[in-house]
């Protein structure tokens, strides 16, 4: 099992929408390292015919009928948002200024 | 009839003492209030209290008796719930800055259950952020003391439900447990705690953190109070898609019929993987003199291997944050909870936002474990973690089912040791991993399990948890020799373990 870097981390980070300090890589990187070499055992345990587990139980699709139900009003749904205009959600520009 | 001996009852005593006239449920709701007010500044065991709510159900609640229509036979008992279920109304935070003040609207189905059954709602119990930790020390908002010794954890995700319990705060909370943090807690604060079937009770409004394992189960103080709250909370939902179709079985007959404490015809088995080294020694004391108990009591004993269980840890930390990374991105900023704008940046974009938000809202563990989910669930890596984990899950569920060829339920210590000291692990993450070590299995499979007290362990005077385990839909087994082993073991005590905790009374923080 590869050893994961300071850099990895960062760019792990980037991936998960999570702006780390500096500070906070130098704390978390080596954690994350021991954590994966306690866990490295496991890339040797299951044989290739052994099935994956998804859910404990076997799931099936689950249907109901297409019928119109009762759901949150727009006020309800909008009532933990930072910010909402004319019954909208209200977010930051999505993209760049040359696009 | 006098409030300190209110508050020590069980909930099923509560029970027959409301439909008797002997209290009302405004009293013992005021009772409870009291006792928050007096002993939370120490045990801090709740983020939010709703007194007002609280008495106006207790109200109703007492009219509903008065009219002679109670709506079920806990109504008018109250209840404390645990802050990652949705409750309409009452701020729902799960521990974490990210969620501050949000106020849901709607209420998870397990709530909605309690309110339609007339339970009133004290308010909400702290957690570890997110119901990622063992200790109850990554909420955002400060640690739960331990009510047996107010410098040690109350164990964790659900430290807060555990110690309203234990401190005689409340008769009955709700909790969650993904990997033990229903078990765990029970274990290290001398109460009861039960991790029903997968399936068995609703996910609808558990704010998810790894879906196949999560479910929520009851904390209370004896056997048949978690069946009772069982029953009020378990069935089908058709909100949650996992939701087994099928009725409960019989769960407070089996603890009623368990209380006898005949155990004759019963088949044990103790997991052979799941005890001695890397056990505390009273942990192993108290453990093994259940048994022996169990067995005088008529229980045939037979030793169970379930080699795979050696692997359980390992997997566990890549399924549930592969699980969690994934269930997490819906902290995003925009449709509710923190927004923070980065500073520095003139006209941020969304995504600069949200990294902002993201680094301010999630603490430590919570960072950790997206990290590492994303990690496992990378391209290359895939295979090599969380489809390896998969397999393990294969093995584990295959050990599960052997072993239960050969006993009717399984039994464990629940957790490794007592409780530790708050600080010593936290750290130290891999250590904080190693408390689920023997409550982790029954995730994996979607069993249930129960964590009843068996003593103190002689070298600490602390609570030491015994841990059954039955096969899937058969949580009625948990039930009856969980009853049987609570009788048993009072009996010897002369009453329950919880009478020898320290009085909070005056502890202040």
């Amino acid at each position: 099992m590869p050893e994961i870097s300071r850099d990895e981390v960062a760019h792990l980070a980037t991936l998960a929408r999570i702006e780390l300090s500096d500070a906070e890589l130098d704390h978390l990187a080596p954690q994350l390292s021991v954590i994966l070499e306690s866990i490295a055992s496991i890339a040797e345990v299951a044989a290739a015919d052994i099935p994956p587990t998804s859910h404990a139980v076997p799931l099936t699709n689950v249907f109901r009928a297409d019928e119109p139900r009762p759901g949150l009003t727009a006020e309800q749904a909008l009532s933990g948002a930072p910010e909402a205009e004319q019954q909208r959600f209200a977010v930051p520009r999505i993209l760049g200024d040359e696009q | 009839m006098s409030a300190a001996d209110l508050l020590r009852r069980s909930a099923a005593e509560l029970a027959d003492a409301l439909a008797s006239g002997e209290t009302t449920s405004v009293e013992l709701t005021r009772a409870s209030l009291d006792r928050i007010a007096d002993v939370d500044g120490a045990v801090h065991a709740f983020l939010h209290v709703d007194a007002e709510g609280a008495l106006a159900q207790a109200a109703a609640s007492d009219a509903r008796r008065a009219a002679g229509a109670p709506a079920s036979a806990l109504d008018g008992v109250p209840i404390a719930v645990k802050d990652v279920l949705a409750t309409e109304g009452l701020p729902t935070t799960c521990g974490s800055r990210i969620l501050e003040g949000w106020v849901p609207p709607y209420d998870a189905t397990v709530v909605a259950r309690l309110r339609a059954a007339g339970l009133p709602i004290l308010g909400k119990t702290n957690m570890d952020e997110f119901a990622m930790g063992s200790s109850t020390e990554h909420s955002a908002y400060g640690p739960t003391h331990n009510p047996w010794d107010l410098d040690r954890i109350p164990g964790g995700s659900g430290g807060g439900s555990a110690a309203a319990v234990a401190s005689f705060e409340a008769p009955l909370a709700l909790g969650t447990d993904t990997g033990g943090s229903i078990r765990q807690p029970g274990a290290v604060t001398g109460t009861v705690g039960v991790k029903p079937t997968y399936g068995g009770v609703s996910r609808y409004g558990l704010v998810a953190m790894a879906n196949s394992l999560d479910q929520v189960g009851p904390v209370t103080r004896t056997v048949l109070d978690s069946a009772l709250l069982h029953e009020v909370i378990g069935g089908h939902d058709p909100l949650d898609s996992t939701s087994i179709d099928q009725p409960l079985p019989d769960l407070v007959a089996a603890a009623r019929l368990g209380a006898s404490g005949d155990m004759s015809g019963v088949r044990i088995g103790v997991i052979r993987e799941l005890g001695g080294e890397g056990y505390q020694a009273g942990v192993q004391q108290r453990f093994d003199e259940a048994v022996r108990l169990l067995v005088a009591a008529g229980a045939e004993v037979v030793e169970v291997s379930c080699p795979s269980f050696v692997h359980a840890l390992a997997a566990y930390y890549l399924i549930m944050p592969s699980e969690a990374s994934s269930n997490l991105a819906r902290f995003d900023a925009m449709r509710y909870g923190l927004r923070v704008i980065p500073e520095g940046v003139e006209n941020p974009s969304a995504e600069e936002v949200m990294r902002a938000t993201r680094d301010a809202g999630f603490g430590d563990e919570v960072k950790r474990r997206i990290i590492l989910g994303t990690y496992a669930l990378s391209s290359g890596y895939y295979d090599a973690y969380y489809g390896q984990a998969q397999k393990v899950r294969t093995l584990i569920s295959r050990d599960f089912e052997a072993a239960f060829a050969q006993a009717d339920v399984l039994v464990s210590p629940t957790a490794p040791t007592t409780a530790f000291r708050i600080g010593e692990k936290l750290d130290d993450p891999v250590a904080m991993y190693l408390n689920d070590i023997a409550t982790i299995p029954a995730n994996l499979a979607g069993v249930p399990g129960l964590s009843l007290p068996a003593g103190l362990a002689p070298e600490d005077g602390l609570p030491v948890g015994f841990q059954v385990l039955a096969p899937a839909l058969a949580d009625e087994r948990l039930y009856r020799v969980g009853a049987a082993l609570e009788s048993l073991l009072e009996k010897e005590w002369g009453g329950p373990l919880l009478d020898r905790a320290p009085a909070l009374e005056g502890a202040r923080r």
